[in-house]
């Protein structure tokens, strides 16, 4: 049981990952340097956050085309699943594997607070381990995280259960306060808010223990 | 081969806030700019490119555009390839 941590050039939440997959839950994790080719032995990726190639001319956007995420793109469509943290967001919605795009936040600020979310678990495994509705606090710490997706694609997105963390209180001008959601198959999860830095107990709460455990089994 | 110049132009989407469009906007206010009432920010892309021809240049630099400079799910784009009788060999 192995759990894959993207590494771009401009990543930093790479070791928080890390801290609170092994550190915290035991997990073993193996670095994926963004050459990287080979994910054999893993049972799942994170692309964490951070600014990944100085995320020049869009985020994500030319983190698209590193080596290592056509192999996690080749991983997802097995079945595999990825869960894009922050810029790993960013980048998810960059390669296409989510829909809509992430912005500038609406108020323009950095920010960089606890926050609630409701969590909307439906039909995606790995976050069973919340109950329906249930309210957890994880750190967010984002310039572009409004999500923007047209009234069509958002629609579609909630009827079918792909909206499963939303903002109790919208920090960035997020449309539908979408904080998190999949693929229409589960497997791919991408989320503005922090999961890792809520697993130590050190740093203010353990909400996100649920989140990382599930990515293995 | 040929070389050709163009300048690409990437706009948010009308349907897209433009939160730094609007902060820009209010600033005009305070500059003693009054009555702007849309201010929209996007991006200038120059780019010289080797191809065979003219239109190898132009379905070259579309391919760009759609798939690298802009982020069509929020952003439009508009392509002005130079002539290319202006253009340096």
């Amino acid at each position: 049981m192995s759990l894959g941590v993207v590494v771009f050039p401009g990543s930093n939440c790479d070791r928080d990952v890390q801290w609170a997959a092994e550190g915290c839950l035991g997990i073993q994790t193996r670095f994926l340097w963004h050459e990287e080719r080979d994910l054999s032995g893993l049972d799942a990726v994170v692309i964490p956050g951070g600014f990944s190639y100085g995320d020049y001319l869009r985020c994500g956007a030319i983190a698209r085309f590193a080596p290592v995420l056509q192999e996690v793109a080749a991983f997802a469509e097995r079945g595999g699943r990825v869960l894009g943290i922050c810029n790993g967001f960013q980048v998810l919605t960059e390669m296409g594997l989510l829909p809509g795009a992430l912005t500038r936040n609406q108020k323009l600020h950095f920010i960089c607070e606890p926050t609630q979310l409701r969590v909307e678990p439906g039909q995606c495994s790995w976050l069973q381990g919340y109950s329906r509705g249930e309210v957890v606090n994880f750190p967010i710490a984002h310039g572009e995280g409004r999500y923007q997706a047209d009234p069509e694609l958002l629609k579609q997105l909630e009827d079918s259960g792909q909206v499963v963390l939303r903002y109790c209180s919208n920090p960035n001008g997020s449309v539908g306060n979408v904080a998190g959601l999949t693929n229409s198959q589960g497997n791919v999860l991408g989320l503005m808010p922090h999961p890792e830095r809520a697993c130590d107990p050190a740093t203010g709460g353990v909400d996100g223990r649920r989140l990382l455990a599930s990515l293995i089994g | 081969m040929p070389l050709f110049s163009a300048r690409v132009l990437v706009s948010l989407r009308p349907s897209v806030l433009d939160p730094a469009g609007e902060a820009t906007r209010a600033a005009a206010a305070r500059l003693g700019v009054d009555g702007v009432s849309k201010l929209r920010i996007g991006k200038a892309v120059e780019v010289e490119l080797e191809a065979a021809d003219a239109q190898a240049a132009r379905a070259q630099l579309e391919l760009l555009s759609d798939r690298l400079l802009a982020n069509p799910v929020i952003e439009n784009w508009t392509l002005e390839l130079k002539d290319d009788s202006s253009a340096g060999a």
